[in-house]
């Protein structure tokens, strides 16, 4: 059934994907928003659909990300591109020690998405933004000409508070201090990579994206002097450490025999010949911490639904400063070197 | 992979290097033939845990390495060209050609794709009859039955828009060379266990006769490597030269006989030059002339260019001649994201080895 006034089809009754009309500002836009946006997403903030979201700021600081999401396949096992950017966004401020609060959320649709596809997008991004406690207060949404991008692209940025006294840096980080990494590695690069191959492997892979907002919480309550956060996202856990020996021109020392990595999640960096180190992880982080408080924080991790295969893999020495090393099971010594180049493209 | 494990048990590592180091009495120098038994030792530090008097040097089983940069040459003339989409091993995306790699094809608007096997190309070629789909395909005896098979695959399908650009190369006639080099000093070789598992061992067996040099059939975990070191060690100890098979569990005499079949349907003996070791006669597979429209250099009517030098020491690396730490560029004008050659690309690349598990520490330190 065709719209009256623009001619173009209507988008519940009729089209199955979305076109350029529904990105040109017009009815169509205004259908989209009030038909497949709001309905998700409201809240105070975004039903007032002003150019911006104004919003009461309590005392303390801001923790304040933006993070771009491009992956391909936009579905994969575990997970899809909506539930990634809203946990992508909510992580980087998390590391902050932050409680994330709003979210903003653009959308880039090339044109021939199916509608099907943009709600099953939509509604991960609405639960995964009432699991991590985020409200998406406003938004923007672009369609572009086939071939402009790769079916949906989708940019969040977030806002989230942090008490004063809340200070993790790399430039915290001392030698003696523990490496825990919050659980198993690789999960998500290596499930993309196979499912963009559709490689067919004995047990299925699954992405670990997950809001990581309430463990930090957790971790900041358990260990008072903890250092510093980062989740190993691209280039996996050696870029996020050769970022920290860089940052704070300390050694760190990882043990091979240490390093929590399912089965599953091996033999495909095995058939692959990808390093996992490598690999990018969606829902796992990376704590700097005091060796005195290490124990007590590993403790709870584990508590925790996010944490539950937490381990402690190395720690931070003035030896090799600047560089990652790491004890091989053999008990010989090797540098984990920065990646030249991302071994996937487009994993988030 | 709980299976896999045990060939990577530390407890059975260290019992196997106590003996190594118990059982060597005189300097030894073993190459290990294989890149990605080079990766092996050095990623899990094998070389720096065996007794100082026995050397490791590195062989030139890695694919990547040894492909002539005609080749990539004329892989990066088929890219740009617009009907065509060329498919390859992600390795072989960043090696340096004469006028750029792959990836700057791609970035000039190239159609590359990186692929985990030749079968998606295959794929490719059926769902897209409008366009050339070139596999680039490279590698040694391992790699020649898949590509094989995939020729075989497309006739059957019939299309008429699947080619291969076949470089593919051979073990023992780079052995051959390596032994009659005046300069070769390796006392023993750890033969790659994987190429000896679809070839079997009979090529080996006149090598050693030849030669009279140990040869051990070796596999690529950590404990499969010691095993083989320590079984070419024995043998020099006692003055032995013994073809000895260390990898029992994937290599037989005979080697897989199907893959031999359909390489030898497909494939026939030719010349080739290796990238940083120069020309062998009878080093190489060439598509046979039966299947000429699956042959992407006769089906393009590709010219054969010359190898430039642009002062890459590779070959000297190859043939266990050069450490890649002691090359003039090494870390210096030759870097993994700046390379000279292939061998500081290649995962299998003993330049890359050294440059991303060791040679900062050692420039580092010293």
């Amino acid at each position: 059934m065709k719209d009256e006034i623009t001619g173009f089809p209507r988008p519940r009754q009729g089209p199955a994907a979305i076109s350029l009309a529904h990105g040109a500002g017009g009815k169509l836009s205004a259908r989209l928003i009030e038909e497949y946006l709001l309905p998700r997403f409201a809240n105070q903030h975004l039903k007032r659909l002003e150019d911006q979201a104004t919003l009461a700021i309590s005392t303390g600081r801001i923790a304040f990300s933006t993070d771009s999401y491009v992956v391909a396949p936009i579905f994969f096992p575990g997970g899809d591109i909506g539930e990634l950017a809203v946990n992508g966004t909510v992580n980087d401020i998390a590391m902050a020690g932050a409680r994330p609060l709003y979210l903003s959320l653009a959308l880039i649709i090339e044109e021939g998405l199916p509608f099907t596809d943009l709600e099953r997008i939509l509604d991960s991004v609405q639960k995964a933004a009432r699991q991590a406690g985020v409200a998406i207060v406003t938004g923007d949404t672009k369609v572009v000409e086939r071939g402009s991008c790769d079916k949906i692209f989708i940019n969040t940025s977030g806002i989230g508070i942090l008490a004063e006294d809340i200070c993790l840096g790399a430039e915290q980080i001392r030698a003696g201090d523990k490496i825990i990494v919050s659980g198993s590695l690789a999960d998500h690069g290596m499930t993309i990579l196979t499912s963009r191959h559709r490689l067919a492997l004995e047990n299925s892979l699954q992405s670990d994206t997950a809001p990581l907002a309430d463990l930090v919480q957790t971790m900041l309550a358990a260990a008072p002097n903890l250092h510093a956060l980062r989740d190993p996202t691209r280039g996996g856990v050696a870029m996020t450490l050769n970022e920290f020996a860089g940052q704070s021109k300390l050694g760190m020392v990882l043990h091979e025999e240490s390093l929590p990595i399912h089965d599953t999640v091996r033999s495909a960096c095995e058939i692959l010949g990808i390093d996992p180190l490598y690999v990018a992880n969606e829902g796992k982080l990376l704590a700097m911490v005091p060796a005195a408080e290490a124990d007590a924080l590993l403790r709870a991790m584990r508590d925790h639904p996010q944490g539950r295969e937490a381990a402690i893999i190395g720690e931070v020495s003035t030896q090799h400063a600047g560089l990652v090393t790491m004890i091989t099971a053999l008990g010989a010594s090797r540098v984990v070197d920065m990646p030249v180049a991302d071994q996937l493209p487009r994993i988030c | 992979m709980k299976y896999l494990a045990d060939f990577r048990d530390p407890g059975l590592a260290r019992a196997l290097l106590a003996e190594i180091t118990a059982s060597v009495t005189r300097p030894w120098t073993l190459m290990e033939v294989c890149g990605g038994q080079t990766h092996a030792i050095v990623r899990s530090g094998i070389d720096q845990l065996l007794p100082a008097s026995l050397k490791l040097v590195h062989g030139p089983g890695c694919p990547v390495c040894v492909t002539p940069i005609a080749y990539i040459d004329k892989a990066v003339e088929l890219a740009d060209q617009p009907e065509v989409i060329i498919l390859t091993f992600g390795d072989m995306l960043r090696v340096p050609g004469s006028n750029g790699n792959l990836l700057d094809a791609k970035a000039r608007g190239a159609d590359v794709r990186m692929v985990y096997s030749v079968l998606e190309a295959v794929e490719l070629a059926s769902q897209r009859p409008d366009r050339q789909i070139v596999f680039f395909g490279v590698g040694f005896e391992t790699t020649a039955p898949g590509n094989a098979m995939a020729i075989l695959q497309a006739r059957r399908l019939g299309l008429a828009n699947f080619t291969i650009l076949a470089c593919h190369v051979l073990v023992p006639p780079a052995l051959r060379a390596l032994l009659t080099s005046p300069t070769n000093r390796v006392n023993g070789y750890l033969a790659a266990g994987h190429v000896c598992t679809v070839m079997g061992l009979a090529d080996y067996q006149e090598i050693v006769d030849q030669f009279q040099v140990p040869i051990v059939a070796t596999g690529l975990e950590p404990v499969d490597i010691l095993a083989g070191i320590l079984a070419a060690v024995q043998q020099l100890e006692k003055g032995e030269y013994r073809l000895e098979n260390a990898y029992q569990r994937s290599v037989t005499t005979t080697g897989n006989s199907h893959a031999r079949e359909v390489i030898d349907q497909v494939f026939m003996v030719c010349d080739r030059i290796w990238r940083g070791i120069g020309f062998l006669p009878a080093s190489g597979l060439a598509i046979r002339p039966e299947f000429a429209a699956f042959d992407a250099e006769q089906h393009f009517r590709l010219r054969a260019t010359a190898e430039p030098d642009n002062g890459c020491q590779a070959g000297q690396v190859l043939q266990g001649l050069l450490v890649p730490s002691r090359c003039p560029h090494f870390g210096g004008r030759c870097k993994p994201e700046h390379p000279l050659g292939a061998t500081m690309v290649s995962s299998e690349g003993a330049c890359a080895a050294y440059y991303r598990y060791q040679g900062v520490v050692a420039t580092n330190e010293g």
